[in-house]
C-alpha cells in the first residue's frame, strides 16, 4: 500500500513537472476576434490591419518591434548594428544572417534565397505590392551563401530596419510563390490564402471574410512553443460585440480593436471576465488647417491650390486661437476614455522623437478671444460673429461621417461660437473622403474645405518618411492629380533644409532633436496642425488568457507563441 | 405550358441584360473608392500602383463586358471543370474580389451553407408558424387568439431585427448564458453532441429572423381563408352536412394556399440574400454579411456579383410563381 501511494505520489509530481514545463500544444485551443474579418493571408497583397496581423501569426521576418519600439531577431540570429558591424559605416548596407536550421512548416528549409525572392516579389511593377514602401531605397539584394542576406542601398538609410522588419514586410517562400510574380499575384488565391510560413502557427482552413483556423506549426523552432495546438481567427460583427464576447459572454480570449466609449468601457470591465489592454502609439487625431484658399468662388482648379492663400488661416494668431480654444481633456472624456489622451503632438511617439510640448493641453477662452482682437477681427456689427474689412470670421470645418467625430466636431463648433467664430460643419462617408478620387471634391486630398479632421500615424518606429510629407513639393493639386501627402499646403524653405538633414543623419540622438523641431514647426511654431487626441489601441483579453503583451509598434499577435492558458 | 415557360425564359435574358447593366454602372458610378480602405501611411505611389493592379483603372464599359464575360462565361465553364474535372476555363480570369484577390464565386460557394442553414431554417419555421396561425386567426375572426395573433404580427413586423436580435442575445447570452452570442461556421456536425451545439446557435438567429418572416406571411394566410370563407361553396359545402374540419381544412385551406404559396414562393430568393442585419447581429457571415462587407470596403466586383445573382434568383422565382400557380389553381392555364 505505502509503495502503491508512493508510486502514485511520484506519477503526480512528474504530471506536475511537465504541465510546469511548457510544451508545445498542451494548452488546448484558443478563440480570437477579429471584427473586421482578415480577407486575405499575404500582407503583400493587403495593407488592411487585420490581414496584416493575421498573416503575421504564419509569415515572419527577420526581425521585428516589441511592446517598447524596439528591433528584436526572429528569423536573424542577431539584429545588424553599425557596433556589431552588420550595418556598414557609411550606413549603405545591411547583413542579415538567418538562424541556423530553419524550417518552413512544410518541413523544407529556410535559406537567402527566400528573402531575395520576397524582394523580387514586392518590387514586381505589376503586381501591385502594397507593402512596396518598405523596400524603397534599395539597389540590390545579394545572397553570399544560404543564411546570409546583404541588403545594398542607394544612399545612406540611417534607419535600415524597413525590409523584412515587423508583420508588414515577412518573409515568403520562394518554392510557393515562384509562380506569382506580378499580374499572376492575384490568380494564386491557394498561396494567398494559406501561406507557408516560419511563425508559431499554420492554416488549417480559411474562409475569408469570416474564419482562419489555425494549427501550432510543428516545424516552429522553440519546440516548446506555441502553447496552444490550435487558434481561431473569427470576425464580423462590431466593436462592441467583439469586446461582449471577451468580457461578458466570455466565448472568446481575445477580441481585436475594441473601440467602445467610456460608458460602455466600464460597464464591460464591471463584468469581471476580462480586461481592456490600451497602449499608445503614434495615431493622432488632428485638425489640419488650410493654408489655401477653397473658396467655391474661385474657378474649378484653382480652389484649395497654392495660387491662392487662405484669407485667414494664413494669420498665425488666427491658428493659434482656434487651438486654444479647443478643450482636449473634455475631447477624450467624450470620445475614447482609457484609449485615448490629449496630445499637442504630431509625432508623440516613441519618446526619442516626441517633442515636449503641453503648452495647449490648456484651454484658454480668454487668451483665444485677445488674440483675434490683436489678430483685428471684431465683432463690429454686434452678431456674435467676429468680423474684418467686412469679410466674417467664417469656417468650414469637414472630417468623415463616424460619431466620435460628429461629437468632435460639435463640441469644437461650440467652443469656436464662443470666441467669435462661426462654423459650418460637414461630414463625408469615409469611402469618399479617403477614397482619393481625383474626381470627387470630397476628398480629404482635395480640402476643400478651410479645416478638416482626421487621423493619421506612421508605420514602424522611424517619423522621417511622415515628417518629409509636409515638403514643399509634396502639396496635392490639379497637377499631380490631387496625390501628395502635404494636405495643408504648408511650405517652409527651412522645413525642406532640416527634412534634407534628417535623411543624412545616423546619430539617433541628433535624429530625435530634429525630429522635435520639426515636429514644433508644425505645431507650435505654427499651428499648421492642430493635434487633438493621441490614439491608443484598446482591445480585449479575457482572465484566462495569459502571456498577452499588447504591442503598438507591431501586429496585436506578435507574441502569440508565448501566449498560454491560465489555470 | 412548355410554349409559355419557354417564351417566358427567353424573354428574361434581355430583362437580366438590362439589369446587369442597371446594376453594374450604378454600382461603379456610386461615390467611394477601394483606395479608401488602403491605410494612409501607403505612399501614394503604392497607392496607385495597388489600384492599378486590380484593374480599377480601365475604362468602366471595358470592366462591363470583361465582367458580363466572366459572368456568363467564364465562371459556368470553371464550375463544369470543377465537377466533371475538364479543363475549359483553365487560364482565363475569373471575377476577383478587389478585398480578398480571391475569385467571388469561392466566397460565394463558402457562404451559401451557413446562409442556407440559418436563414432557410428560419424561413420554414417561419411559414410553418405562420399558416395555422394565419388559419385559426381566419376562421375564429376578433376572437382573442385573433387579436393576440395580430398583435404578434405588428411586433413581429414593426420592430427591427437588430433590436431584437441584440435583445437576445443580450437576455440569453450575456445574462442567462444558455446560447452563444456568435456563430461558429467552422463546426462540423459528426455526432450528438456537435449537432446540439448547432441548434444550439441556430436558436436565436432562427427566433429573430422566424418571427419577423411568420409575421408578414401569417397575414396573408389569414386575408386569403378570410377571403375564402365567405365564398358560397363553402355555404354548400356546409349545406351538404360537412364537417367543419373538412370544410375549412380541406375546401376552404386548399384554395386560400393559392395566392399564399406564391408570396413565399417569391420570398425565397431573399433567403439566398440572406438577412445582411440578422447575419451581422449574429456573425453568421452569410452571403448578407459578405454583400454588406463588400460595400463598406467599395470592394465593386463582389457587388456587383451578388446584386446580380439576386436578380437572377429573383427573376427565376417569379417564373416558378407562375408556374406553379398554373398548377395549383385549375382555372389558370398558360397558352
Amino acid at each position: 500500500m505505502k509503495l502503491r501511494s508512493a508510486l502514485l505520489g511520484a506519477a503526480a509530481f512528474t504530471a506536475l513537472a511537465s504541465a510546469a514545463w511548457a510544451e508545445r500544444g498542451a494548452d488546448g485551443h484558443v478563440n480570437v476576434l477579429y471584427w473586421q474579418a482578415p480577407s486575405i493571408l499575404n500582407p503583400y497583397l493587403s495593407s488592411g490591419t487585420k490581414d496584416v496581423e493575421a498573416s503575421s501569426l504564419i509569415l515572419e521576418g527577420m526581425a521585428g518591434f516589441n511592446e517598447k519600439g524596439e528591433v528584436f531577431p526572429r528569423l536573424a540570429e542577431s539584429v545588424p548594428t553599425v557596433d556589431n558591424g552588420g550595418v556598414s559605416a557609411d550606413l549603405t548596407q545591411i547583413t542579415w544572417k538567418l538562424k541556423p536550421g530553419l524550417l518552413w512548416s512544410d518541413g523544407t528549409p529556410v535559406t537567402s534565397a527566400d528573402a531575395a525572392f520576397t524582394y523580387e516579389y514586392c518590387k514586381h511593377p505589376e503586381g501591385g505590392c502594397a507593402q512596396a514602401a518598405r523596400f524603397e531605397g534599395i539597389k540590390s539584394i545579394e545572397t553570399p551563401d544560404d543564411l546570409t542576406v546583404v541588403i545594398t542601398f542607394d544612399g545612406p538609410k540611417p534607419n535600415p530596419y524597413q525590409a523584412f522588419v515587423g508583420g508588414t514586410s515577412p518573409i515568403i517562400q520562394k518554392a510557393q510563390f515562384a509562380n506569382c510574380l506580378g499580374a499572376a499575384a492575384s490568380t494564386c488565391t491557394d498561396q494567398n490564402f494559406g501561406p507557408i510560413g516560419t511563425g508559431p502557427f499554420r492554416v488549417t482552413e480559411f474562409k475569408t471574410n469570416d474564419t482562419v483556423s489555425l494549427e501550432a506549426n510543428p516545424n516552429y523552432r522553440d519546440a516548446a512553443k506555441p502553447a496552444f495546438a490550435t487558434m481561431t481567427i473569427k470576425g464580423g460583427g462590431d466593436a462592441e460585440a467583439a469586446a461582449r464576447a471577451v468580457m461578458e459572454t466570455g466565448e472568446f480570449d481575445y477580441a481585436w480593436n475594441t473601440q467602445i466609449n467610456p460608458d460602455m468601457q466600464a460597464q464591460m470591465i464591471a463584468a469581471g471576465k476580462g480586461t481592456l489592454l490600451n497602449g499608445f502609439g503614434t495615431l493622432v487625431e488632428r485638425i489640419e488647417m488650410n493654408m489655401t484658399d477653397p473658396s467655391p468662388d474661385l474657378p474649378e482648379g484653382e480652389r484649395s491650390t497654392t495660387k491662392h492663400p487662405h484669407p485667414f488661416l494664413t494669420d498665425i494668431r488666427v491658428r493659434k486661437a482656434l487651438s486654444m480654444a479647443i478643450d482636449r481633456q473634455v475631447l477624450v472624456d467624450v470620445g475614447y476614455g482609457n484609449a485615448g489622451r490629449p496630445t499637442c503632438n504630431l509625432v508623440p511617439a516613441p519618446e526619442l522623437y516626441a517633442s515636449d510640448n503641453t503648452e495647449c493641453l490648456t484651454q484658454d477662452m480668454e487668451g483665444a478671444k485677445a488674440l483675434l482682437d490683436e489678430a483685428g477681427w471684431t465683432d463690429s456689427d454686434g452678431d456674435g460673429i467676429r468680423d474684418k474689412d467686412g469679410k466674417k470670421l467664417s469656417i468650414l470645418y469637414q472630417t468623415s461621417t463616424n460619431p466620435v467625430r460628429q461629437d468632435f466636431q460639435a463640441l469644437i463648433k461650440g467652443w469656436w461660437n464662443e470666441v467669435g467664430v462661426e462654423v459650418e460643419l460637414k461630414n463625408i462617408d469615409a469611402s469618399v473622403y479617403f477614397g482619393g478620387d481625383a474626381g470627387s471634391p470630397d476628398t480629404f486630398q482635395k480640402f476643400y474645405a478651410d479645416v478638416e479632421m482626421y487621423a493619421n500615424n506612421f508605420d514602424g518606429t522611424d517619423p522621417e518618411p511622415y515628417l518629409a510629407q509636409y515638403l514643399c513639393d509634396k502639396i496635392p493639386g490639379p497637377d499631380n492629380q490631387w496625390q501628395g501627402e502635404n494636405i495643408n499646403r504648408f511650405c517652409d524653405p527651412a522645413y525642406d533644409a532640416l527634412v534634407k538633414e534628417l535623411a543624412t543623419t545616423a546619430d539617433m540622438a541628433k535624429r530625435g532633436e530634429i525630429a522635435k523641431k520639426l515636429n514644433d514647426m508644425l505645431t507650435k511654431d505654427s499651428y499648421t496642425v492642430v493635434a487633438l487626441v493621441d490614439r491608443g489601441r484598446l482591445s480585449a483579453a479575457s482572465n484566462t488568457l495569459g502571456g498577452v503583451v499588447l504591442n503598438t509598434w507591431d501586429t496585436e499577435l506578435w507574441n502569440a507563441q508565448d501566449w498560454f492558458r491560465v489555470k | 405550358m412548355l410554349t409559355y415557360i419557354i417564351r417566358r425564359l427567353l424573354l428574361a435574358i434581355p430583362t437580366l441584360l438590362l439589369i446587369s447593366l442597371v446594376i453594374f454602372f450604378l454600382v461603379d458610378l456610386a461615390p467611394g473608392s477601394p483606395a479608401s480602405e488602403i491605410p494612409l501611411t501607403v505612399p501614394a505611389e503604392v497607392r496607385a500602383k495597388i489600384l492599378e493592379s486590380m484593374g480599377v483603372n480601365d475604362p468602366v464599359y471595358v470592366r462591363y463586358l470583361l465582367w458580363l464575360k466572366q459572368f456568363v462565361w467564364v465562371e459556368p465553364m470553371n464550375l463544369i471543370d470543377h465537377w466533371f474535372g475538364t479543363t475549359f476555363a483553365e487560364g482565363q480570369q475569373r471575377i476577383i474580389s478587389y478585398q480578398t484577390r480571391g475569385p467571388v464565386f469561392d466566397i460565394i460557394v463558402q457562404r451559401i451553407p451557413q446562409t442556407m442553414t440559418v436563414i432557410g431554417t428560419a424561413y420554414i419555421v417561419g411559414v410553418l408558424i405562420a399558416i395555422p396561425i394565419g388559419i385559426y386567426s381566419a376562421y375564429r375572426q376578433y376572437s382573442w387568439f385573433d387579436q393576440a395573433g395580430t398583435f404578434v404580427a405588428m411586433v413581429g413586423f414593426s420592430v427591427p431585427t437588430f433590436f431584437t436580435g441584440v435583445l437576445l442575445i443580450v437576455i440569453f447570452a450575456v445574462k442567462l448564458q444558455w446560447f452563444p452570442s456568435i456563430y461558429d461556421t467552422t463546426l462540423k456536425i459528426t455526432d450528438w453532441a456537435s449537432f446540439m451545439k448547432q441548434v444550439k446557435q441556430m436558436v436565436m438567429p432562427v427566433t429573430v429572423l422566424a418571427l419577423f418572416n411568420a409575421a408578414t406571411l401569417s397575414r396573408y394566410m389569414r386575408s386569403s381563408m378570410l377571403e375564402n370563407l365567405g365564398q358560397d361553396y363553402v355555404r354548400t359545402a356546409r349545406a351538404k352536412g360537412m364537417s367543419e374540419r373538412t370544410v375549412v381544412l380541406k375546401h376552404v385551406l386548399r384554395n386560400s394556399l393559392i395566392p399564399v404559396v406564391t408570396v413565399i414562393a417569391l420570398g425565397i430568393p431573399s433567403i439566398f440574400g440572406g438577412a445582411i442585419i440578422t447575419e451581422q447581429v449574429f456573425k453568421v457571415n452569410g452571403l448578407g454579411a459578405a454583400l454588406i462587407g463588400a460595400i463598406h470596403a467599395n470592394d465593386l466586383p463582389t457587388v456587383q456579383t451578388l446584386a446580380f445573382i439576386f436578380a437572377v434568383l429573383i427573376v427565376t422565382f417569379n417564373l416558378i410563381a407562375d408556374v406553379l400557380y398554373g398548377l395549383l389553381d385549375p382555372r389558370i392555364r398558360y397558352a
